[in-house]
């Protein structure tokens, strides 16, 4: 029987983890990463997992020993935020090159500077071409569901690439929610246990990890890596039919929320979406035909789906909590991402891209509610007044 | 040079599967100076193939003589021809610049465009 507890975000993560019971985690204290690690931590000294537990100078040697116990052949995990992650940066690469299986707990905070330690999507946009699968979450729920999935996906043999589980730093990471517990037995036996086909501990077939590769193979290793890419796009859909089934629940690639009859449509990702399912509500009972598309799977990018499920719309507006500096429009990489998917498949409609949240400014119901008004007016007209807005800057 | 594979034939990642298999890369291609063996100086100290980094020096164990290069395997770095002690004795009492072709060397880097056999 699963149970209802009261958890932050974090220590949702963090039952997971134990509930996953990994081989080694390594990890290195950032805000607002830290209490995540640190519930962890207690539940080492507590001898209530078997995890080697690697406390390390850095994130960059925290992401060094994440990819040599996976070489080794363990199951790892880690986590963090924001300058943490980019600490990581160059590690983070060889993961996702090397082809290891690491599953990563991201608490998106504001990548300095001016310093901030709030919540904006900065830190993981950084990371989009990296050769991770992103995952996001709106709340401590999907975090903890997201992660027990995220071992399956990433340790998939068709995939074996690392995985990012993405949730609003302490919007959700520090906000006690009510959170649905599965049995320890019933996570242990989704997530199953690892074997991996390569080990650096088989001492009976020595072999390499990580050596030089020129001109003459580099090349064929990345075409390995879009060839997993492809295939995690199938694997994380089958993880997802499977968790449904096992757990009750109702992940895809996507959450479409009040969309089938929407005629305008807002698309954001992680918490702002439950706050923007509220707005939904409220102007759907002024009979406004309004929805809301909620991307889970932002690597990769799964853009005949987001087309087909946006096609029908008269105007769409995406919500940016990042900006892509220098991009066309200075707009947000999930607008550019989104607008050239739709593009590309002649899906032609009014879209705007609204900039919001960036260093954890509060987005309130009655910001996304103009939004909605505002694109209810470019259905009615066709014309897009501003491409990119950013919303309650002063 | 061995065929080149494509990238569904060979290991995810970089990963090399097999141990010890570093003798079918021909870094031979890399050299851009070639060593080149003058026996009649040789004394078979052993001092070239006991520094060579890949291994290219080529022994008679049998009879205990230095014989010749690997040149699949030679980068042509040249660190054979300054450890060698005959090229070292020479290079100290040549007074005039020394050719690089010089014959009283053991071993003289040649340019690989300009080698002739
Ligand atoms: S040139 Fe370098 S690689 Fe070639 S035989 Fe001499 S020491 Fe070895
Ligand atoms: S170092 Fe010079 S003298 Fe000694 S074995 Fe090699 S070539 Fe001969």
């Amino acid at each position: 029987m699963s149970k209802f507890e009261a958890l932050a975000g974090n220590e949702a993560v963090a039952t997971a983890m134990r509930q996953i019971n990994p081989d080694v985690v390594a990890a290195y204290p950032i805000t607002p990463q830290t209490s995540t690690v640190q519930t962890f931590a207690n539940y080492v000294a507590d001898g209530l997992v078997d995890t080697e537990f690697v406390t390390v100078e850095s994130e960059h040697s925290a992401m060094s020993a994440c990819v040599g116990a996976s070489a080794a052949g363990a199951r790892v995990m880690t986590a963090t935020s924001a300058n943490g992650l980019a600490l990581m940066w160059e590690i983070v690469y060889i993961a996702a090159s090397t082809r290891c299986p690491i599953v990563m707990g991201l608490v998106n905070r504001a990548l300095s500077g001016p310093i901030n330690i709030h919540c904006d999507h900065s830190d993981v946009m950084g990371m989009r071409d990296s050769g991770w699968i992103i995952l996001f979450s709106e709340n401590g729920q999907e975090a903890y569901d997201n992660l027990i999935q995220a071992v399956r996906i990433a340790e998939h043999p068709d995939v074996l690439l690392p995985v990012a589980v993405c949730q609003d730093g302490f919007i959700t990471s520090h906000g006690m929610e009510r959170v649905e517990i599965y049995e320890d037995a019933d996570v242990r036996a989704f997530v199953g246990e690892y074997r991996p086909q390569w080990s650096l501990l088989d001492l009976e077939h020595p072999k390499t990890y990580g050596p030089l590769d020129f001109y003459d193979y580099y090349y064929e290793h990345k075409r390995q890596q879009v060839e997993a890419m492809q295939h995690a796009h199938r694997v994380i859909q089958e993880v997802a039919e499977a968790f449904n089934r096992t757990f009750d629940r109702d992940y895809g690639l996507f959450e479409p929320y009040r969309l089938e009859d929407a005629e305008v449509a807002v698309v954001v990702a992680n918490s702002t979406a439950g706050t923007a399912k509220v707005v939904v509500d409220r102007l759907r009972e002024e009979g406004l035909k309004v929805g809301l598309l909620k991307p889970r799977v932002f690597r990769p990018f799964p853009a005949e789906e987001l087309a087909e499920a946006l096609a029908h719309l008269k105007a769409v507006a995406v919500m940016d909590r990042s900006i892509s500096f220098g991009a066309m429009g200075n707009a947000g990489p999930l607008f550019l991402e989104l607008a050239a998917a739709l593009a590309l498949r002649g899906v032609r409609m009014p879209m705007a891209d609204y900039v919001y949240g960036l260093g954890g400014r509060d987005i309130l119901p009655r910001e996304i509610e103009s939004v909605y008004r505002d694109m209810l007016r470019v259905a009615e007209t066709g014309q897009v007044e501003r491409m990119v807005t950013y919303l309650s800057v002063r | 040079m061995a065929e080149l594979k494509g990238w569904r034939d060979i290991p995810i990642g970089g990963m090399i599967l097999e141990a010890g298999n570093a003798t079918e890369y021909p870094t031979g291609t890399w050299r851009a100076f070639r060593p080149v063996f003058g026996e009649a100086e040789c004394i078979h100290c052993f001092q070239c193939w006991l520094f060579c980094p890949d291994s290219s020096i080529l022994v008679d164990p049998e009879n205990e003589k230095m014989v010749g290069f690997d040149l699949e395997h030679c980068k042509g770095c040249g660190i054979c021809a300054s450890v060698c002690p005959v090229n070292a004795k020479v290079i100290k009492k040549a007074d005039e610049e020394l050719a690089q072709d010089d014959p009283r060397l053991c071993i003289r880097m040649v340019e690989e465009g300009k080698f002739q056999e």
